[in-house]
């Protein structure tokens, strides 16, 4: 067989480098005419996981059950306290009308983030994928604010969004007078504006996803459909969108993952009261700011809950395609 | 060409050039206005060019920030070398060593991917602290290694899969073992996915902003990005020094995505994209 | 991904990539070496009310924490340190300076917080008098009580008993203060008034009223306003101010012992004020930060009045700022707001020896008049050399002798940090939904959480 260029591997004949540790362990090669080396290399294997094994179980798996246990008890000032009080924090959190405004942003901020992601991501990869000039180029802008973090994000962005200068002079020289707009300051839909930041940092990977995509739909397929009769716009809302409906999946996971966790750029971007809030924001303000352990614990713990209904059925999706 | 599709293919240049200037807008705003002196800065004057370089905002950004600049190199360059080994031997375990319940494990691992560390935070201080890491810089590397372990088995594991099993078992056949494998096939046609693996964990922990918030027990020791967002919190900091600031923060990720972007590109597909 | 070998050229890139990165950061300059503390020559066990240690040949470092990264607030430090290390010159001093995140101090109180819940407090700490310190640290048994240091430097008799009785917990004081702001002044531009014809200010919010509606006429807002962000607490430094001029200060201590309601209507009327003002102010104070307002200040269009601490005079005077004067805030004439920045002695400090002798600096008369014109606040020493403050610190000073003190809300000194989280939350959203009763249910429920008056 041909691998690895003009290699040839195959039988022990050839330049192989196995042949050095053939050389070096003839005794070796006694004991692997038997069964056991399968055995004792298996749980070489395992011994070599084991130490990540411990470091997950304990890290994550380990923590998430300790965060689990202080939502569980009274710890809510500077001194130390474990009264157990079951689910008293958790009835105090879902009554709190910061945590109401929380989950309100959550979703609209899932739908903004989201939507504009997947549907500017699509768009530019169906662009880019019309065999243009210069493709490598648009890509690499595109994705370009992806590099970067979500700190230097915001305070790029938080200039931008000033009312006084910003995105608003820009549409004030282009001749709108008195275009005012308080953008992540508003009282209602700040959340919203920062999914603008949020979004341009993000579409360009879901763009990647896509173009990948796109790259994976054969000639034959478009072929075959335009030989049909099929117009442009029925070839995509037919075949094509269908055909991406893994990666418009992944999309959707993983834009909803980042709404969830969404802290850095609401640090930065942060509009009054709770308009902006977010569950990962409460949970650092109540636990670090304002020294209420176990109901940053319970946010945290919530947050576990909810990402784990997003996750559970990617995994299982994947698992899906594996078997395949 | 007809004039219908000369439209055509121009609209479709003229969108995506106005969707590269909406990617540049912010980049263009922070690289001018680090270029400015203090005087020049006003809020009507923002998206003019400035009128000469003038690097005092710089100066005075690399004086404040440099430091915490160091302090990022020092964490990210151990950590994403040391968590793209562990991945490597991870994702080869998981690829080539298949053992009753190894998929079963694998999921449980990629569960870690995906978690909120807001729902760590306080036990990960804790433990910390009780083992003496916290505020070191050895804490932090540890456990960006540790929050590392999902993402890199999985994009190892994915490259590894992709290697036809008899590669493996004619190197059975010459007499390697587990470790013999890893180091006589394995290892020699990874590079490709070290590279992408290192940039993936590279960025990610350069950008990281929570865990070095949280871990680290002095300002001294500082990563960039808390740096930075503490400056762009703080009373009547200059403009150009908090953009500069930021510029500062991006700049190796900005380097290494421009020099390696293929590599770049390659890792952002594995990880998502199923095999 | 192909399984070739990666090129030469890829690899070299890589790795010259990833060594240019670890040059770079070698040749920037090096941080302070960070030496993890190390217990100091056999520091003598936790004193009660007894033997003083000895600090002479005092070595080692000293590590100090402190929210004092701008101008100003990082001279006046340095001054005290300076007079430190002429006294101990073989200390080296960690100044550990972390500038706000959300709200004064933010991410520096976050962090101390972390230190001192594992264990690890630095040597002394910066930190407001009062019950910013008492509900974090004393009642959670980390400070030692200083009431022999007190007695030994003769701070009972120089510190007015007041300030005292605000660094106290059962009887004992916890930290030492180092200088005295005062929360309820109003800065005002004489020209911007001027515009409308006016040449006094106005001395109560009837009057102000007044004012702004002329100013308001001319297109010029009355008051400078900067609540941007979650709950940046500007809007609570003037509200606070606002609660003592329509309660009287008897009532308004009342707030803080569960005597006075906080659904009192005296708090309604004064989130009426509180929101009525915002009509008055700059159009885009939502959006303006705290660190801003002084620039908004002094641009030419800016504000003609604004409600904050005397910090504020030391800012505009470095901005080389001119057209300004200051009386006491509407309604408040004959009280002072009393705000302080204090340090204190954690328990198990990694150098006690050092961090006492700092203590012992801060509180004398030579430190608190080299740190207090500097920073633009008086000493909270009541024997300041009068010659080496200015004209408006001066009067301050007069004023701290003859006026009534009243514990400030949004500095700490009569609340507890997590209630003040709360209160800045509820007049952020006053801010952005003009909303009094609501707002006036957040501060509710904000107290009850917080047990104020337990």
């Amino acid at each position: 067989m041909r691998i690895l260029g003009n290699k040839t591997v195959g039988q022990s004949t050839s330049t192989y480098r196995g042949e050095r540790g053939l050389a070096a362990s003839p005794l070796r090669s006694a004991i692997r005419r038997r069964a056991p080396w399968l055995r004792g290399d298996t749980a070489l294997a395992i011994l070599v996981l084991i130490p990540s094994i411990i470091a997950v179980a304990v890290f994550i798996y380990g923590f998430i059950i300790w965060t689990g246990y202080i939502s569980t008890v009274k710890w809510n000032t500077v001194v130390e306290d474990h009264t157990f009080v079951g689910l008293q924090n958790w009835i105090q959190l879902f009554k709190m009308d910061r945590f109401h405004w929380d989950l309100r942003n959550l979703a609209l901020y899932a739908v903004g983030f989201m939507s504009q992601c997947i549907v500017f991501g699509f768009l530019i990869a169906v662009l880019l994928d019309q065999k243009i000039k210069g493709e490598a180029l648009f890509r690499t802008i595109v994705i370009f604010p992806f590099a970067v973090s979500g700190i230097v994000t915001g305070v790029a962005w938080r200039w931008l969004m000033q009312p006084t200068t910003g995105i608003n002079l820009l549409f004030v020289k282009m001749g709108l007078e008195n275009f005012y707009f308080e953008w992540n300051a508003h009282p209602k839909w700040g959340i919203l504006a920062i999914t603008i930041a949020a979004a341009w940092q993000f579409t360009g990977y879901v763009m990647a996803l896509y173009l990948a995509g796109l790259r994976g739909i054969s000639e034959e397929v478009r072929e075959a459909a335009r030989v049909d009769g099929a117009g442009t716009w029925a070839l995509y809302r037919r075949i094509i969108i269908p055909l991406l409906m893994p990666v418009t999946f992944t999309a959707i996971v993983l834009t909803g993952m980042g709404s969830i966790r969404v802290f850095d750029l609401v640090t930065i971007l942060a509009g009054p009261a709770f308009t902006t809030d977010t569950l990962a924001f409460h949970m650092y303000q109540s636990t670090f700011g304002q020294y209420r352990f176990s109901m940053g614990a319970t946010v945290g713990f919530f947050m576990i809950l909810l990402s784990l209904f997003l996750v559970v059925p990617y995994l299982r999706s994947m698992q899906f395609e594996a078997e395949r | 060409m007809s004039l219908q599709r000369f439209w055509s293919r121009g609209a479709i240049y003229l969108v995506l050039i106005a969707f590269c200037l909406f990617y540049l807008m912010p980049f263009y705003v922070m690289f001018i206005t680090g270029l400015k002196p203090y005087e020049d800065l006003n809020v009507t004057r923002m998206w003019d060019l400035p009128k000469g370089i003038y690097l005092e905002g710089i100066i005075e950004a690399w004086k404040r920030v440099a430091p915490n600049f160091r302090n990022s190199a020092m964490i990210t360059i151990p950590a994403a070398l040391i968590s793209s080994f562990i991945g490597s031997m991870n994702g080869y375990v998981f690829a080539k060593w298949r053992f009753p319940g190894s998929d079963t494990l694998f999921v449980l691992f990629l569960v870690g991917m995906f978690l909120p560390y807001q729902g760590i935070l306080i036990p990960l201080v804790r433990t910390l602290q009780i083992v003496g890491l916290y505020g070191s810089p050895v804490g932090l590397i540890m456990v960006h290694c540790i929050f590392g372990i999902p993402i890199t088995a999985l994009l190892f594991r994915s490259y590894y899969a992709s290697i036809p099993n008899e590669l493996i078992d004619a190197s059975k056949i010459d007499g390697c073992g587990f470790l013999g494998i890893y180091r006589y096939v394995l290892l020699p046609i990874s590079m490709p996915a070290f590279a992408v693996v290192l940039l993936w964990q590279f960025t990610s922990i350069w950008n990281d902003y929570l865990i070095g918030l949280v871990v680290l027990s002095s300002p001294r020791l500082a990563p960039i990005n808390v740096a930075v967002q503490n400056i762009a919190g703080s009373w009547s900091v200059e403009w150009n020094v908090q953009m500069s600031a930021a510029l500062i923060a991006a700049l190796p990720t900005i380097v290494v995505y421009l020099a390696l972007g293929k590599l770049f590109m390659r890792g952002l597909l594995a990880g998502s994209l199923k095999g | 991904m192909s399984h070739r070998y990666l090129n030469r050229r890829e690899f070299l890139k890589v790795a010259a990539l990833l060594g240019g990165t670890a040059i770079l950061a070698a040749c920037a300059p090096k941080a302070a070496p960070t030496t993890p503390p190390k217990k100091e020559e056999a520091a003598p066990p936790v004193a009660k009310a007894t033997a003083p240690p000895k600090v002479e040949e005092a070595a080692g470092e000293l590590e100090i924490f402190s929210w004092w990264t701008s101008g100003g607030e990082v001279e006046a430090l340095n001054a005290v340190y300076e007079i430190f290390s002429a006294a101990y010159p073989k200390v080296t001093i960690e100044n550990a300076a972390l500038a706000g995140g959300q709200g004064q101090g933010g991410n520096m109180k976050a962090l101390l917080e972390t230190r001192m819940m594992g264990g690890e407090p630095p040597d002394s700490f910066q930190v407001h008098l009062g019950r910013e310190l008492i509900d974090s640290h004393v009642i959670a048994d980390r400070m030692e009580p200083l009431d022999w240091l007190y007695a030994e430097e003769g701070w009972y008799d120089v510190f007015p008993e007041d300030v005292v009785d605000i660094a106290s917990y059962e009887g004992k004081p916890y930290s030492v203060p180092v200088n005295i702001h005062r929360s309820n002044v109003m800065w005002y531009r004489p020209s911007r008034l001027a515009e409308v014809g006016v040449t006094e200010p106005p001395a109560t919010w009837d009057d102000f009223f007044v004012v702004a509606a002329d100013l308001k006429v001319a297109g010029i807002p009355a008051m400078a306003i900067a609540e941007q962000g979650g709950g940046g607490g500007f809007c609570g430094h003037v509200l606070e101010n606002i609660l003592v001029s329509v309660m009287g200060p008897a009532k308004y201590r009342g707030l803080f012992d569960g005597s006075t309601a906080w659904d009192d209507e005296v708090v309604t009327k004064s989130l009426e004020i509180m929101d009525r003002i915002l009509d008055y102010a700059n159009r885009d104070y939502l959006s303006t930060s705290w660190g801003d307002i002084n620039d908004r200040f002094v641009s030419d269009d800016g504000p003609a009045m604004m409600v904050m601490g005397d910090w504020t005079h030391g800012v505009l005077m470095s901005k080389g700022f001119k057209d300004y004067h200051w009386t006491t805030a509407p309604g408040t004439a004959g009280l002072f707001m009393v705000l302080s920045d204090s340090f204190g002695l954690p328990k198990n400090a990694p150098h006690r020896n050092n961090a006492v002798a700092f203590l012992r600096i801060i509180g004398s008369k030579d430190g608190q008049d080299a740190f207090n014109p500097i920073k633009g606040s008086i000493p909270a020493r009541t024997d300041g050399d009068r010659s080496k403050y200015d004209e408006y610190l001066n009067e301050a000073m007069d004023d701290f002798g003859t006026d009534e003190g009243v514990p400030s809300i949004q500095h700490g000194a009569a609340v507890k940090q997590s209630f003040l989280v709360d209160y800045d939350i509820g007049l952020a959203d006053l801010a952005a939904n003009h909303d009094v009763a609501k707002a006036q249910r957040m501060l509710v429920e904000a107290a009850k959480v917080a047990d104020l008056g337990e």
